[in-house]
């Protein structure tokens, strides 16, 4: 069942004589419990992507539907409510909390925000949260800075879900992590998937993590998407030429993925 | 095999940093050998310790106050610490250069790439103003920055992320060194931008016989350019092997996780982690310090005083169970 549905998005910046087109006519649907992965270099319009989808900038052309509703038509009031199911998961996790409140606080906050509910009820909620995502109860009184690079984007990730979503952008998670915390949230993103059928926009420029965990993924180049395919499809026999060039560009520790594939 | 005095040596380095409850000590017995024509890679995750050495090496971290507790850092066989500031000078830059993550904030805003690395061949070798603007143009030819002596009239914002590492790998040339420390030099760049300034490098390797520090936490990059790996682990050298050894058949356990975590292509929705987070370096366990996160770990042997990296009939680790462990590598073609 189709969730998401971006169709000929547009979206430029600077001033008349100087546009650059970040976004240009960009078109895609993503599944409930699918992940779509956005791929591309720096600059290619993945993060513009992702947040038009959202609304947290406005597209000059084209349309954005959530579960048939179209968010780009919604009011202020009406986008409100409808970003109750959609959310968004940051590269940087220090830069998404505030440093001077305590982490409990910042994960009950959007059912405050939303729903108003008791502090003492946000406070439970987001405990039982923390506790999915694999924090234990003594993080509730932390702050930002007290917790590691890879525990606070669980945190954030725990944020996220407090509405249950059916969608999250997320845009490079673990990109600013070591090695070791990288896969730990990876394999959480995968589990909350699994078991909540959440969709994911995930936008990456790691290839080889994408190749894991998408099950479709779409190649941007200068704003367009250049090729967009199942994953398994895309990584196996790549069909434009940037794709090629940026699978070869992989610094791999096995063997190489293109000779690997052609000879075999 | 390398043989002879090496280019760069490291011995039993340790270093303490000045933190507001006295000293933190975070490296601890680090070892290196590097020899001309050869790349040694520092892998670890952050905080591991891989950067203190490479500043450790070119002298650069008396500015944040650390204290070398104990250990020698010699270039082709002469000491380098405890040299005064004004030795340091004609060693760094000229004998050691380094680049950096971020080659745009390397530079200086306020004058044409030109200037800067004219300003460094002068420096380091003496030249007037012309001849040593004559050598910063050639030097950007060299490294593949087209129409070099257009380019070289422009300020650092006219440069792209991959032409300014280009800028700052010419400058760190300029002086002729011996030893070149690349601190995450791709860390920053696409992957396509990635893949030509790691050919570049390895070119400017055949073609000076420099010896090279890769620093990096990606064990793809290091597959790419390092003849041997030093793997950083809480400010220790856990794993010390030739490339192709280390992947094939990681010693450490850490090694082996770390190799583990690296996607795979047909890997499928999970990576393999490994469990649990860095010690700080305040409360860094007893014995070895990946045996709270290892699951080779053996109570009373792994637990107790610390681990030595030895030679090993697997190969040298930091692991008492080096030679009773067979670990998984990464299968090679």
């Amino acid at each position: 069942m189709t969730l998401l549905e971006a169709s000929h998005l547009v979206k430029t910046f600077g001033r008349r004589g100087h546009r650059f087109h970040a976004v240009d006519d960009v078109s895609f649907t993503l599944a409930a419990g699918e992940t779509l992965a956005l791929v591309g270099e720096s600059g290619a319009g993945k993060s513009t992507t992702g947040r038009l989808v959202l609304r947290l900038i406005e597209p000059d052309e084209g349309t954005v539907r959530l579960d048939g509703q179209e968010i780009t038509g919604l009011d202020q009031r009406r986008l409100r409510v409808a970003r109750r199911s959609m959310q968004m998961v940051f590269q940087d996790p220090y830069s998404c909390f505030d440093p001077r409140i305590p982490i409990g606080d910042s994960v009950g906050e959007p059912l405050r925000a939303h729903f108003r509910l008791k502090a003492s009820e946000r406070a439970e909620r987001a405990a039982a949260m923390l506790a999915r995502v694999g924090l234990g109860t003594q993080h509730l009184y932390r702050f930002p800075h007290e917790l590691s690079g890879g525990q606070l984007q669980r945190v954030a990730i725990a944020r996220a879900l407090m509405l249950e979503p059916k969608l999250i952008v997320c845009d490079e998670p673990v990109a600013a992590l070591d090695v070791s915390v990288r896969a730990q949230v990876i394999n959480l993103l995968s589990d909350l998937q699994d078991e909540l059928g959440i969709a994911y926009l995930f936008i990456s420029h790691d290839l080889a993590l994408v190749e894991v965990i998408a099950h479709r993924v779409a190649v941007m180049q200068r704003g367009r998407i250049v090729e967009l395919a199942d994953t398994a499809q895309l990584f196996e026999a790549p069909q434009s030429n940037y794709t090629r060039e940026l699978l070869s560009a992989i610094p791999t520790i096995g063997p190489n993925r293109l000779s690997v594939r052609r000879s075999s | 095999m390398v043989v002879g005095t090496p280019l760069l040596e490291v011995e039993d380095l340790a270093i303490s940093f000045p933190q507001e409850r006295g000293w933190v000590q975070v490296l601890d017995d680090v070892r290196l050998r590097l020899h001309r024509g050869e790349t040694v890679g520092l892998v670890g995750e952050s905080g591991s310790g891989k950067t203190v050495t490479a500043m450790t090496a070119m002298g650069l971290i008396g500015a944040a106050g650390a204290k070398v507790l104990r250990g020698s850092v010699r270039l082709d066989g002469r000491e380098l610490l405890g040299l005064s500031e004004t030795e340091w000078r004609a060693v760094r830059g000229r004998r050691m250069a380094m680049i950096f993550q971020q080659p745009t904030r390397a530079l200086n805003p306020a004058f044409t790439v030109g200037q800067q690395i004219a300003e460094a061949v002068r420096l380091h070798l003496g030249l007037s103003r012309a001849d040593a603007y004559k050598r910063a143009v050639e030097a950007l030819d060299r490294v593949h920055i087209p129409n070099a002596r257009e380019r070289a009239k422009d300020y650092p914002f006219a440069f792209s992320g991959g032409m300014a590492q280009r800028a700052m790998i010419a400058m760190a040339l300029a002086g002729e060194p011996d030893v070149l420390i690349a601190d995450e030099p791709t860390t920053a760049l696409d992957v396509t931008v990635q893949a030509r300034i790691l050919e570049l490098l390895k070119e400017v390797q055949r073609d000076t016989n420099i010896g090279m520090l890769f620093i990096t936490h990606d064990l793809g990059v290091i597959a790419q350019v390092c003849d041997r790996v030093s793997v950083f682990y809480a400010g220790q050298i856990v794993e010390e092997a030739p490339l192709d050894r280390l992947l094939a058949h990681p010693t450490h356990p850490y090694t082996a996780g770390l190799l583990a975590s690296v996607p795979r292509p047909g890997q499928h929705r999970r990576l393999s982690s490994i469990d649990g987070t860095i010690p700080d370096f305040m409360h860094l366990p007893s014995g070895c310090r990946f045996h709270p996160r290892c699951a080779h770990a053996v109570h009373g042997r792994c637990d107790v005083t610390p681990i030595a990296l030895e030679e090993h009939a697997a190969g040298t680790a930091r692991c008492v169970r080096a030679d009773e462990l067979s670990l998984d590598g990464v299968e090679q073609r």
